[in-house]
């Protein structure tokens, strides 16, 4: 009996404050067939939105993926002063609120920043531009791969590094030959986080972006924006979209969990 | 880091004086009270449902369960915008179950609920995978109640996981935008939490104003961190010796 009034409570909470939302969002979509979605969705400023958010992701995912490797080596391989400082670090932009990151890069490289000046005499465009949207979107979606792999790193351990060494393989090929193949699960996964994380950044990118329309509007700026020109049907047409986005990561996340099990 | 330090200096532009007045301001506390309340309240109830969820996918078992247990992450992977924006949906002005919550303090719990809901089960669950249910039969074949298990055996074990969810939850609570925008309305002094509050302050011009609060957001973050750092290092104390 108590199983199931547990079982209950669980999934009717999940329900209702997980599953509930979405469905009626997609019913609203389409609930007027498919006609005024596709008119939405192919708005030139919607199409724009799109293609940045895709251009920010393509440029922020790599960067991210070789600095938190990169950053899982170093906090795994070696020890060093301030280690405790440089893990809590990475760890920052999970716990930190999105506009913070936003204000942070603002009151760095704005007009009275401390780089401001500088940028502007070199003529270099920077805030309300896509430089800025790339560095928030970095910084929001830094930790990922570095807290994916770390746990791996920690697993394997360094012993079949070092017979490579011992063989005479440089830092570099024992590297590409038997450090990567043995975490490329955890890199994979992470990846995938990270990229979820950048698409569907809002906060730091609303604050640096300026918000322009059609030249720094991402897709999720521009669900906003639909909305509070009381285009509900816009709105849901590109919330649509990220959400099934979202849904495809979920489901390669756990296509790729269980062989990490294995 | 950089970024960091950057805002740390320009919250200090108007002297101690400024600062104070910025975070003194009465726009501003209210705004602090709310995005702390509210933070604590779903901190709580995460506690609850969050080990209520873990409990059933880890011990129950049901059709449809590994369905279940992948959309846990779903808030993980959705935009907070579109989080807030599907909740209105349902829980809005033209709510199909006649429940009706946007631009109440309601609104806001509701949206800190969806984001936070993975971190406690994700907690938790892995403890309660390995947790050995023997100790339970023992001390369910000396007479203890289901209750007295729970409270005795279940719970000190799986407790440092709860902790460290909620304050996970806490982390994201306090600094949550995107999905409170839409469906709170942020009416100063009603729904403005703190993050929309920051945003408002820039969007006017108050550049040093935003600073001053996003400093203290900062502060309570780094703490919730340590804190979380704490927890794993005591409940990992006898593994370590």
């Amino acid at each position: 009996m108590r199983r199931y009034s547990l079982r209950g409570v669980a999934l009717v909470y999940l329900a209702s404050i997980l599953v509930g939302p979405l469905l009626i969002v997609f019913w609203r979509t389409f609930q007027h067939g498919v006609g005024p979605a596709w008119d939405a969705l192919s708005a030139p400023d919607t199409i724009h939105a799109f293609k940045l958010t895709l251009i920010i992701t393509a440029i922020a995912v790599p960067l991210n993926t070789a600095f938190g490797i990169l950053c899982a080596l170093t906090v795994v391989r070696r020890d060093f002063p301030g280690k405790g400082v440089l893990n809590a670090f990475v760890d920052l932009p999970l716990a930190l609120s999105p506009v913070v990151v936003g204000l942070a890069l603002f009151l760095l490289y704005g007009r009275a920043g401390w780089f401001g000046p500088w940028m502007t005499r070199h003529g270099i465009q920077f805030l309300f531009a896509l430089p800025a949207m790339v560095a928030a979107t970095i910084f929001v979606s830094l930790p990922f791969v570095a807290r994916e792999v770390v746990p791996t790193l920690r697993e394997i351990g360094d012993e079949q590094e070092q017979a490579a060494r011992t063989l005479g393989a440089g830092s570099w090929q024992t590297f590409w030959r038997i450090t990567l193949p043995s975490i490329r699960a955890a890199v994979m996964y992470g990846v995938i986080l990270t990229t979820a994380r950048c698409l569907g950044e809002y906060g730091a990118v609303a604050v640096v972006s300026g918000r322009i329309q059609g030249v720094t509007e991402t897709a999720t700026l521009r669900v906003q924006e639909r909305y509070e020109s009381f285009d509900l049907a816009g709105a849901y047409a590109i919330s649509m979209v990220l959400a099934l986005v979202a849904v495809l990561v979920l489901l390669t996340t756990n296509l790729l969990k269980p062989k990490e099990v294995a | 880091m950089l970024p960091i330090a950057a805002l740390v200096s320009a919250s200090r532009q108007g002297g101690a004086h400024g600062f104070w007045q910025a975070i003194t301001e009465p726009e501003a506390i209210a705004a602090l009270k709310l995005t702390i309340g509210a933070s604590i309240v779903v901190a709580l109830l995460n506690a609850v449902l969050g080990t209520i969820t873990a409990w059933v996918l880890v011990r129950d078992d049901f059709w449809g369960k590994s369905a279940v247990n992948a959309i846990i992450d779903l808030p993980f992977a959705l935009p907070t915008i579109v989080a807030g924006l599907t909740l209105l949906a349902l829980y809005g002005t033209r709510s199909p179950v006649g429940i009706d919550v946007a631009y109440t303090r309601a609104a806001v719990v509701l949206a800190l609920l969806f984001v936070t809901l993975p971190f406690v089960v994700r907690t938790v669950q892995p403890v309660l995978e390995e947790l050995d249910t023997e100790m339970e039969a023992a001390a369910a074949s000396l007479g203890a109640s289901e209750f007295t298990i729970f409270r005795k055996i279940v719970l000190p074990n799986i407790l440092p996981g709860i902790l460290s969810g909620v304050a996970l939850a806490l982390a994201k609570a306090v600094g949550e935008f995107g999905s409170l925008v839409i469906i709170t309305g942020n009416l100063p002094f009603k729904t403005e939490v703190s993050s929309v509050y920051i945003f408002g302050r820039l969007e006017s011009g108050d550049s040093a104003g935003a600073a001053a609060i996003a400093v203290v957001l900062l502060v309570i973050s780094f703490a919730l961190l340590l804190s979380i750092g704490a927890i794993r290092h005591y409940a990992t104390r006898y593994d370590r010796a």
